[in-house]
């Protein structure tokens, strides 16, 4: 009833492949769009830009770039984190060496030299399948991190090794460093995800998209129909990677402000896969979904003893915490193992189909 | 010129200079590689049986060793502690068949590893939750470990064997020795490897497939408990232990996901091996800890050549 498609025709080939070929979809996405610009703005508190907004959207900037690569391509890649960290220090010595550069000239280079460096790591999936390949991601994982450390160059040498982001102005206004009000940095993430997720479903809806997908399915039998495997796979680990180099240079500059080394260790990649297939595979919508999950979870958690008046500490919290997360994820998995965009798509079936499902 | 000499030359000259320090720095990358390979195993188990590539075995080693000793904490004693901790492994087991597994199968590889990677997290939260976070000392003298240490003079130098180091190599040849005998010579073996050729055939003459997974997961359990006692014994039992996982992670890509051999023969290659490259070219020359990726490099060299690793089963694809 109020997903009713009937009525709907369409009369050319390029009215069927439009973005939206049901029109309830768009005016959804219209709304979600209003939402986040308009109201949550105006509505969200300091606490609430910090702690939920901001991250939902970095995170699931990431989870879009490994769904290109893990999701649209199947190669199971393990090294995001490692990933972000070079788009983040190639950002931070950029902004380093160059100050009067454009933050957003920044960001945008700074996912070329993650490009670069994921490429470099994919090479190996020309000869590398399925978990043997995930393992070798985790070499990428491992030895940048100890890069990050070890090249003292990379954090200019600062004694607590740690990369400070400056005040940065973006047309007078300060939208990175200590001094940006929290509205602002939300906006500026909104903008350059929106970007980004738009790229990001024309890439995977066109030429480009299917050859991936083929690749997914069947490698040899995408290599028999004519498609160039290396190609393939390489510009999906650029494409895939330069998507999450950006977003890991949101993560510092935007959100955490300051970075070590180790925050980009392994658990920060396991968190964007959760994202990533919670959300589900070779699907866009899902990372938000994911994203809104997996970052809402601990603040809800950690939310709820106060609220009852339960005295644990915060250790026990914490624990709590993991202990829930990792019980929910394997209750996801059973329930839908495509994730939660899969979930949302059955709705939607069954919305279409109400109140008359016969 | 420098560099090559630094690179080329130095290190094997140093090794001939010091042949006990040789001698010393192998010894600890054979008991490295020894627990490295035992990591595997536990993997390659349940890999071969189910197809499952489980992540959880790292931390299964770390809750094995916290539950020994959190309950000899809590005053029972150690012949007890042992036996009771072995039931929460198989408890363990059966639970993770019931809860997690059964409803899984025939589900995609990933959504498996995923789930693994779930269980991974919950027994991080529930250890840290019973037994607490703190770094704890393993009980090696109640376990009746000796804990002197072996002095030899070769070559006129001095080389140091710890009596616990040379009782786990020693337990972990008998624990090998023991598995393989039940793999090879046992009806359960038997049905183990039945399964890890084909799952279809393997049920359709009557094997369980739960039974099997239950005791295929209690046997991972068991190498978890033999690895965390000796590694604890070495760097005291908390969750930062978790990093081993990590480092066997290589072992398997070295030596092929299906091959008991290759996880033993991989495990004590990069155990030994990355410990030399850390202390003659890492220290020097790279600012020292490439133990961190060592193993990862060495075994991507490795896959480039041979892609099912070097003992792995050949892998052929059809359209």
């Amino acid at each position: 009833m109020f997903y009713r498609t009937a009525g709907q025709f369409k009369t050319t080939y390029q009215a069927d492949h439009a973005l939206f070929p049901v029109r309830q979809d768009a005016v959804l996405l219209g709304i979600v769009l209003i939402l986040a610009f308009v109201v949550f703005p105006l509505t969200a508190s300091e606490f609430a830009f910090r702690a939920l907004l901001i991250p939902v959207l970095i995170y699931s900037l990431a989870a879009l770039g490994l769904n290109v690569l893990t999701g649209y391509a199947g190669q199971l890649s393990l090294g995001t984190g490692a990933f972000m960290g070079v788009g983040a220090y190639a950002c931070y010595k950029l902004i380093s060496i160059f100050p009067e550069m454009n933050i957003v000239v920044a960001l945008a280079l700074s996912g070329f030299f993650s490009a670069t460096v994921g490429v470099i790591f994919g090479l190996p999936s020309l000869r590398i399948k399925g978990f043997y390949l995930a393992i070798a991601t985790l070499a990428a994982q491992f030895f940048l991190v100890w890069l990050f450390q070890k090249w003292a160059w990379l954090y200019n040498y600062n004694a607590s090794g740690a990369i400070q982001v400056p005040n940065i102005d973006f047309f007078g206004i300060t939208v990175a460093g200590p001094r940006a009000p929290a509205i602002v940095q939300y906006y500026f993430v909104l903008c350059i995800v929106c970007l980004l997720t738009f790229f990001i479903i024309n890439i995977t809806r066109g030429r480009i998209g299917r050859m991936w997908k083929a690749v997914r399915d069947m490698d040899i039998a995408a290599e028999l129909v004519g498609i160039n495997l290396m190609k393939t796979k390489l510009l999906a680990f650029f494409v895939s990677s330069y998507v999450v180099g950006i977003a890991g240079a949101l993560f510092v500059f935007l959100w955490r402000g300051a970075a070590e080394a180790n925050l980009f260790d392994i658990p920060l990649s396991f968190r964007v896969l959760f994202i990533a297939i919670i959300g589900g595979l070779g699907s866009v919508l899902g990372n938000f979904l994911g994203a809104i999950l997996i970052v809402a979870l601990p603040v809800v958690i950690s939310s709820v003893p106060e609220a009852f008046g339960l005295p644990l500490s915060s250790a026990t919290v914490e624990h709590l915490n993991i202990m829930i997360i990792g019980a929910l994820i394997i209750a996801f998995l059973i329930v839908e193992p495509h994730g939660l965009a899969r979930f949302w798509a059955v709705i939607r079936e069954k919305l279409i189909l109400w109140p008359f499902p016969h | 010129m420098e560099f090559l000499n630094n690179v080329l030359v130095k290190p094997f000259a140093d090794m001939a200079a010091a042949p006990d320090f040789l001698i010393q720095v192998l010894w600890e990358g054979l008991v490295g590689g020894v627990l490295y390979a035992l990591i595997a195993l536990g993997f390659v188990l349940i890999y071969k049986s189910s197809r499952i590539f489980n992540f959880a075995q790292g931390i299964m080693v770390v809750f094995a060793a916290l539950t020994l000793v959190g309950l000899h904490e809590r005053g029972i004693p150690a012949y007890l502690a042992l036996p009771l901790t072995l039931a929460v492994m198989f408890v363990l087991a059966v639970s993770i068949e019931r809860v997690v597994l059964r409803p899984l199968v025939n589900q995609p590889d990933i959504i498996l590893f995923m789930a693994t990677i779930g269980i991974t997290m919950f027994l991080i939260g529930f250890g840290e939750l019973i037994f607490g976070g703190e770094n704890k000392v393993m009980i090696t003298e109640q376990l009746m470990i000796p804990t002197g240490s072996f002095e030899f003079e070769p070559f006129g130098g001095f080389v140091s064997i710890e009596q616990k180091d040379l009782t786990a190599v020693i337990g972990a040849v008998i624990l090998v020795a023991a598995l393989l005998y039940f793999l090879n010579k046992s009806k359960i073996g038997r049905a183990i490897r039945a399964l890890g050729d084909d799952h279809q055939a393997a049920l359709s003459v009557g094997i369980s497939l739960s039974t099997i997974w239950v005791i295929v997961w209690f046997i991972a359990g068991v190498i978890a408990l033999a690895t965390g006692i000796v590694w604890g014994a070495r760097a005291g039992v908390s969750f930062a232990l978790e990093v081993i996982a990590f480092k066997a992670l290589p072992v398997l890509m070295l030596g092929g996901l299906e091959s008991v051999m290759g996880a033993i023969i991989g495990g004590l290659a990069i155990g030994i091996l990355e410990k030399v490259f850390e202390i003659y070219w890492g220290q020097p020359l790279l600012g020292g800890n490439t133990e961190a990726w060592f193993a990862y490099m060495l075994a991507l060299l490795v896959l480039l050549f041979r892609p099912q690793g070097l003992f792995g089963e050949k892998i052929i694809e059809r359209v």
